[in-house]
């Protein structure tokens, strides 16, 4: 069965009742039939039946021998760095998450783990970062902000030659787009919150594993930290992935569309958008993902910080907010907003300048956005 | 945008209902819309209750008259039909319960064409008649004998369009043109169409009637019922609700909006994947007869192109030279379709209108309804359409 088919029946099978959408279970804990005795579930932190089934979803559309869901994006990440141990190196793409560059620098540092940011579409750079110690790369299958493209392929039989895990952030990229399990990673990160959910009304994460063996050490540090997703959470994220590849499908389009005319706007200096002829790795961004980029666009106004902080106050569509991936459509200005949480002499290092304006394309009708767009540029009035 | 508004209507209806009905800026700056499970809604002083009740303040009193979810998605549901109210309930039944209540008395008469959902004609049937309200029924889309059977006592004319499951589409200039000329009220049940197929108070009808539990909510995870109409004529009816309490609940209401945020996309996906399938049927040899709007061999087809944009996921067809447990065979070998009633849901259903709805009624009587043994209902949802080709494929070319 196709992707859109599988995501509306895998993980809803009947229950006894019949019901066409599974009941929601918000027990926190489970009858057992005697004293170490263990039944399906016992302790809803272990095993929710909701969850269980958007996990097994999950698992399904990812390629995955198993997946987990959890509260958010952060607690699922903060999860798989838990494989890591005292005097473990990760090598992470520097295009990424501010939330992830916090979680690195600030909180994994204190359990003596070291991290060397380099440019992860560049593969050879990643290859010279590893070490002996080097037990993880981490990157984002589209860089956030900055959309750069790395060679999954080509990381992939970079890690598996030197024995160190791949790990990816593909929240820019869900999987009716791109799998990367398929291009030989170990661990898909999502940021559920985002294009799973679809609908900015829950906050979530996931992590698919390749192999049943790190899916179980997965699960247990999950068991073990309690980072899970609750029961309505759930519920709702797996209503939202039945129509995630539809919408996923109108946003590339409408993305493409957008990033098109930004590009041929005088205000707009540069656009980046994977679609586009003009993305450095186009190609690459076209053999790994085929027709479709997502809904995320980035781009540089021509002026200063006052010129990008007045567009994204005059757009009256696009709510001026962080998260994306949501059928309604957000800008904001990643400087001070979702990567204030960088340093700012490496927030200039990797590129993220005070004029970059991030868009995050909804469900709207693409003219009404542009329409948008072009009136808020205006009345930003870049140099 | 600014404060609290509607987007205005030269929007497209993709952005209409990602956006319209909500406030821009909601409490606490919130994207979407908070649930407010309050039943009842408290007052400052005395002085702000007898405010409230002498300048009719619009604000909250007590839950079973209204609350901010269900008003939400009654601006939206207002803005994508083209009406200036509209109405929710908890259930489709419950909406036109509603309104039938409100707007007719003992002595009246209304008419029906024959083909509808057979709950509608069996409330009318035997329960309004209890109040002393005659219900006609006329064959569908015969204008003719509609029009015949209005005599003083009419105050309202009734259809589906399409019909379930039957998919005839009505002619509603013609329809619109009897109750103009009469000054008959007329009500079309459009919830198998919904607007983004069909607009029925532009071609003038005054009440638009549909179970939202179908396409609108769209999820099978939700019941509910909407009327829409200018606000005048619901004024009343809507105070009816506050008496007979069938309002529905802030959860549910949620849910309904945050369905209706991908509705033009689930619906532009529910006509293609009707279409092409339908299409697959007709062409197939073990099919006896299609009836979808969009094919042309149907007989409305051309009432359904001069009123639809698309025609929706709905499709009933006859299975050749099959008695009724050779139809149920196929539906039983069905792998994608959960078997089961209603329709409108992302997850295909499939069933056999005899069996499901008809079971308890004698032959001649499904026959007279056009109910066959051989009939099946597909309520096609939005997988992809090549599965569920292939699926119906099996089903029929089983051994
Ligand atoms: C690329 C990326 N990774 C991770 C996260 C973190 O996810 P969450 O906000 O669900 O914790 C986000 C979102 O904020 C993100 O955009
Ligand atoms: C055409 C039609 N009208 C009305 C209804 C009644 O709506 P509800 O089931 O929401 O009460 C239904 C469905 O059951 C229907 O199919």
């Amino acid at each position: 069965m196709k992707f859109r088919t599988r995501a509306i029946h895998i993980g809803s099978e009947p229950d006894a009742t019949g019901a066409v959408v599974p009941p929601i279970y918000l027990s926190t804990t489970f009858v057992q039939p005697g004293p170490g005795d263990w039944g399906a579930f016992d302790y809803s932190r272990s095993g929710n039946p909701t969850r269980a089934r958007v996990e097994k979803t999950i698992a399904d559309l990812e390629g995955a021998a198993g997946s987990l869901a959890f509260s958010s994006g952060m607690a699922a990440t903060h999860c798989a760095m838990g494989l890591l141990e005292s005097g473990s190196h990760v090598v992470a793409g520097c295009d990424m998450y501010g939330g992830t560059y916090r979680l690195l620098h600030k909180i994994c540092n204190r359990n003596n783990i070291s991290v060397t940011l380099v440019h992860a579409d560049d593969a050879a750079a990643i290859a010279q970062a590893i070490r002996p110690e080097t037990k993880m790369v981490w990157v984002e299958s589209i860089g956030n902000p900055l959309m750069s493209v790395p060679d999954l392929e080509q990381i992939s039989q970079i890690t598996n030659k030197a024995g160190v895990l791949l790990a990816v952030d593909s929240t820019f990229v869900p999987p009716c787009i791109l799998k990367p399990l398929d291009l030989g990673a170990d661990i898909v990160m999502h940021s559920a919150t985002k294009y799973f959910g679809g609908h900015s009304d829950c906050l979530a994460g996931a992590l698919s594993a390749k192999t049943p063996e790190l899916h179980r050490q997965l699960y247990f540090i999950q068991n073990a930290t309690g980072g899970v997703i609750g029961g309505l959470e759930a519920f709702l994220l797996h209503r939202g992935i039945k129509t995630m590849e539809l919408r996923v499908r109108e946003q590339s389009k409408s993305a493409l569309a957008i990033a098109q005319w930004l590009e041929s706007h005088r205000s707009v200096a540069r656009v980046l958008y994977p679609g586009l002829a003009s993305h450095p790795h186009h190609q690459r961004a076209v053999r790994l993902m085929g027709d479709q980029f997502g809904g995320m666009v980035t781009f540089d106004v021509r002026g200063d910080i006052e010129t990008a902080k007045r567009l994204c106050k005059a757009t009256e569509l696009f709510g001026l907010a962080v998260s994306c991936g949501a059928v309604e459509s957000l800008i904001e200005q990643p400087a001070t907003m979702s990567h204030a949480s960088y340093d700012p002499a490496a927030r200039a290092q990797a590129g993220i300048c005070d004029t970059l304006v991030r868009i995050s394309v909804g469900l709207e009708d693409p003219e009404d956005l542009i329409a948008d767009l072009d009136r808020a540029l205006a009345i930003a009035g870049g140099a | 945008m600014t404060s609290s508004s509607n987007p205005k209507s030269e929007l497209g209806f993709g952005t209409q209902s990602v956006h319209a009905g909500e406030a821009r800026q909601k409490p606490n700056d919130a994207i979407t819309d908070s649930i407010c499970c309050a039943s009842t809604y408290t007052f400052e002083s005395t002085q702000s209750i007898l405010d409230y009740l002498k300048e009719n303040h619009d604000r909250e009193e007590y839950g079973r008259y209204g609350n901010p979810n269900e008003k939400v998605v009654e601006r939206k549901l207002a803005v994508l039909e083209g009406a200036e109210d509209a109405i929710v309930y908890s259930s489709g039944m419950a909406a036109i319960v509603g309104l039938l209540m409100c707007k007719l008395s003992a002595g009246d008469e209304i008419i029906f064409f024959d083909q509808c959902y057979h709950r509608s004609r069996e409330f009318c049937v035997k329960h309004l008649s209890r109040f002393g309200v005659v219900t006609h029924q006329v064959k569908t889309g015969d204008m003719g004998a509609m029009e015949s059977a209005i005599n003083s006592k009419t105050k309202m004319l009734v259809s589906e369009s399409p019909t379930n499951p039957h998919l005839t589409v009505i002619d509603l200039e013609s329809f619109v043109a009897i109750g103009k000329r009469h000054g008959i009220e007329t009500l079309i049940d459009s919830t198998l169409a919904t607007p983004y197929n069909l607009k029925p108070i532009e071609w003038g009808v005054d009440y638009v009637w549909h179970s939202a539990t179908k396409y609108m909510g769209g999820h099978n995870d939700l019941l509910a019922g909407v009327i829409c109409g200018s606000t005048q004529k619901l004024e009343p009816v809507r105070r009816l609700r506050g008496i007979l309490g069938s309002i529905n609940s802030p959860h549910n209401m949620y849910l309904l909006e945050r369905g209706l945020k991908t509705f033009a996309l689930r619906m532009e996906r529910h006509n293609h994947n009707g279409q092409r399938i339908a299409e697959f049927l007709e062409s197939h040899p073990r099919v006896q007869r299609v009836y979808y709007p969009g094919l042309e061999s149907h007989p409305s087809h051309a009432f359904a192109k001069k009123t639809m944009k698309g025609f929706s996921g709905l499709i009933t067809f006859l299975v050749k030279d099959a008695d009724w447990k050779q139809t149920a065979a196929i539906i039983d070998k069905c792998k994608i379709p959960r078997i089961g009633p209603s329709l409108g849901g992302v997850e295909s259903l499939i069933e056999q209108p005899m069996v499901m709805s008809y079971f308890d009624y004698p032959s001649e009587q499904r026959e007279q309804f056009g109910i066959y043994d051989n009939m099946i209902r597909m309520a096609v949802g939005i997988e992809d359409t090549d599965d569920l080709i292939e699926d119906l494929r099996q089903a029929l070319e089983m051994p």
